[in-house]
């Protein structure tokens, strides 16, 4: 008793919206139809040549035409054109076979129905949540999921200046080169190199400091015999509150090594002002400090909620035993902190990686360096490939970049959802 | 006092002075005269609200135009503020209360596309925009933010959750339609949560200047952040007492905001926590 589904299943592979009309669903059917003829007829005229601009990303660049008696340049085929055009054309494309497969699938589903003699429901009732899903849908359609391949298939093409920057020249595929480019060529692996080894040097530090100076000012403020407890957590969540690019613009000029604050306290004091900014090792310290000062509150806020969720009994138990205050310190606290913040001290480390505000804003990168390709001595992957894009025009090299660096996070990402579930599996504390 | 408390007080105010100074000093300096960095005094010697005002005055010597850039901030944020919560809560909305076909995948899909971060669709939007000569323009940096904001849908989707189904059940059986029941259930008992998301997307757009200074290109479209990082930047802090007015008027209804919301940040920090 299956003749209703495969009947219905395979007229609509013939065409969508056939099974849907042997099924008796009029409306619904016709309207099928009518989307699939709209496909097949942007597919001949629209569609197929876009995607044809995409695999060959023109052949004709800007050039010297004779018309009449002069030579005129000639408009030719603009690549980054043809490659927006392309990929979106390959978005409609995939949305068309997604349509074409649920088409099917729906007509078998309703064929069944109707082969059980169950009841058929009606249209409306399943479109409302896709009627509130449309927005959303295009919105990371367009700004997100084609912007992400955008940016992939721009690490595999030339797309750099000064010499394939469209209109006046064509763009090509290139494969891996700017991969290998990237490792082999010293001007770029030198950088490469010295940039990812900082950038993880950077985050180490960062989320370390970072972490260790909250539960350090977590514990102090938390101390039995201090008083005004919320009185110092809100003055020390004030770093927190300011916006980070007003803190960090208002630091920058703080460590200014000439006229700023801080060289004239050490001036006061005796002692030399020291190059904050402008000297590579200093400047290190000062991201890795200003950094602090903007993590710390954070972190803070994060352990002075999970110190009020330890039982008190396991300090009473601890106490009854004869333990030292160092003792319930070492064998409860720590290792009940420990565990609750582990999964984002990952996630902190992550993000330190891509922590681009603190150091474009601070330093800019700087100081600058020979040794390196349009980077500096602070610069993050990051903000690297920021300059590159913005500064620089080095659109393939900096995809590239980009997409090292999501592949790198992104395998710690996976690490972290692994992570978490064997912790839950282990049940140590609850 | 026993002297581990005594040392505790002593670290705990000079960290509430490290906590502080930044700030404290940015306002006296707003409040001196002169344009220098460099001042003898933490307190000003003559205070003065010439900086103040002139942020507000065009002048044409310097192309500062700060009222500008604080009517474009507050037009992008509200902007994307509105568009991004109303798209944040339409997507939560859907994946909490109906089981349609597709639900699953999709929201493996708005796991997955989270994980991404913005600065690999950066490159392509900044090409983009700049290919399609759409740069430049603050309608392209509220879609920017605005566009993208089903993915942060989760916190939403949770709140959802919890309201209990009798309640539309009740409210269908009298006879309301699909529309009807979110605007006049699902959205009053929403309140606390439409206030987390609009404030949070308003601060978001607010503070940002990675996409801002990808996208605005000249002065006069700027954003607060991209006008005082190049007032720092270009000007090479010639001009710091007028830059330290215009951070802390910048500054204000951030913290402002900030301290209303105080309640909410545990909860959103610790929420990732637990997710698992």
């Amino acid at each position: 008793m299956k003749r209703n589904a495969v009947s219905a299943g395979w007229l609509s592979v013939l065409f969508a919206g056939l099974g849907q009309l042997y099924n008796r669903q009029y409306v619904k059917g016709l309207l099928l139809v009518l989307t699939h003829a709209i496909g097949i007829y942007l597919f001949v005229t629209k569609l197929y040549p876009d995607l044809k601009g995409l695999y060959t990303l023109g052949d004709k660049g800007q050039h010297l035409e004779k018309v009449g008696k002069l030579f005129k340049n000639v408009p030719g085929d603009h690549s980054i054109f043809m490659m927006i055009y392309g990929v979106i054309s390959l978005i409609i494309v995939a949305l068309f076979l997604a349509f074409y497969i649920l088409n099917i699938r729906d007509a078998i589903f309703v064929g069944r129905k109707r082969d059980q003699g169950s009841e058929v429901q009606g249209l409306s009732n399943n479109l409302f949540p896709w009627l509130l899903l449309a927005l959303p849908i295009l919105g990371v359609l367009f700004f997100t999921i084609m912007p992400i391949v955008f940016t992939s298939l721009i690490a595999f093409t030339n797309y750099a200046s000064p010499n394939h920057i469209p209109p006046k020249n064509l763009v090509d595929w290139v494969g891996f080169a700017t991969f290998k480019k990237l490792f082999t060529m010293n001007s770029w692996s030198d950088t490469f190199v010295g940039v990812f080894s900082w950038t993880l040097v950077w985050a180490v530090l960062a989320t370390v400091t970072c972490y260790f100076g909250g539960i350090l000012v977590a514990l102090l403020i938390n101390q039995t015999g201090i008083k005004l407890k919320g009185f110092w957590r809100m003055l020390f969540i004030i770093p927190y509150a300011i916006p980070q690019f007003v803190s960090l613009l208002i630091m920058r000029n703080m460590l200014n090594e000439k006229f700023g604050p801080i060289n004239q306290y050490f001036r006061y004091f005796g002692l030399g002002g020291l190059p904050w900014l402008n000297d590579p090792f200093w400047a290190k310290v000062s991201v890795i400090v200003v950094n602090m000062w903007i993590g710390i509150p954070v972190s803070m806020v994060l352990v002075m909620g999970i110190l009020t969720t330890i039982p008190k009994d396991l300090y009473e138990a601890a106490e009854v035993d004869g333990a030292s205050a160092w003792m319930k310190f070492r064998n409860v606290t720590m290792p009940f902190v420990m565990f609750a913040t582990a999964p984002i001290l990952i996630t902190q480390f992550a993000g330190n990686i891509n922590s681009f505000n603190v150091i474009f804003l601070l330093t800019g990168g700087a100081p600058a360096t020979m040794e390196y390709n349009n980077a500096g001595k602070t610069d993050l992957l990051v903000t690297w490939l920021y300059k590159l894009t913005l500064d620089f025009n080095q659109y393939n090299m900096a995809a590239t970049v980009a997409i090292l660096l999501f592949l790198m996070i992104a395998a710690l990402s996976i690490g972290i959802y692994s992570r978490t579930r064997s912790y839950k599996e282990e049940d140590m504390i609850q | 006092m026993k002297p581990r408390i005594f040392f505790s007080y002593v670290l705990l105010i000079l960290i509430a002075l490290a906590c502080i100074y930044p700030a404290l000093w940015t306002i006296m300096s707003s409040f001196r005269e002169g344009n220098s960095l460099f001042s003898d005094t933490f307190l000003p010697k003559k205070w003065t609200f010439a900086h103040y005002r002139d942020l507000f005055v065009e002048r044409t010597d310097r192309q500062i135009p700060y009222a500008t850039w604080y009517m474009n901030t507050l037009k992008v944020a509200v902007a994307s503020m509105v568009l991004g919560t109303l798209i944040q809560l339409l997507t939560a909305y859907a994946f909490s209360r109906f089981r349609f076909k597709g639900r699953k995948p999709m929201l493996m899909m708005v796991l997955i596309l989270g994980l991404f971060p913005g600065f690999l669709s950066l490159i392509a939007i900044f090409t983009i925009l700049n290919t399609l000569d759409l740069l430049d323009s603050l309608w392209a940096l509220i879609l920017v933010y605005s566009a993208g904001a089903a993915l942060g849908m989760f916190v939403a989707k949770g709140f959802f959750d919890t309201i209990p189904r009798s309640l539309e059940e009740a409210a269908r059986i009298d006879g309301a339609s699909h529309m009807t029941i979110f605007a006049r259930i699902i959205m009053p008992l929403s309140r606390p949560i439409i206030t987390y998301i609009s404030l949070t997307t308003f601060a978001g757009a607010w503070v940002d200047f990675i996409f801002a200074r990808a996208i605005l290109r000249t002065p006069q479209n700027w954003t607060l952040a991209v006008g005082l990082w190049n007032l720092v930047d270009a000007y090479n802090s010639t001009e710091f007492t007028l830059f330290a007015a215009g951070c802390v008027l910048v500054a204000i209804p951030i913290t402002m905001l900030f301290m209303y919301t105080q309640r909410f940040l545990v909860d959103g920090l610790t929420a990732g926590a637990s997710k698992g």
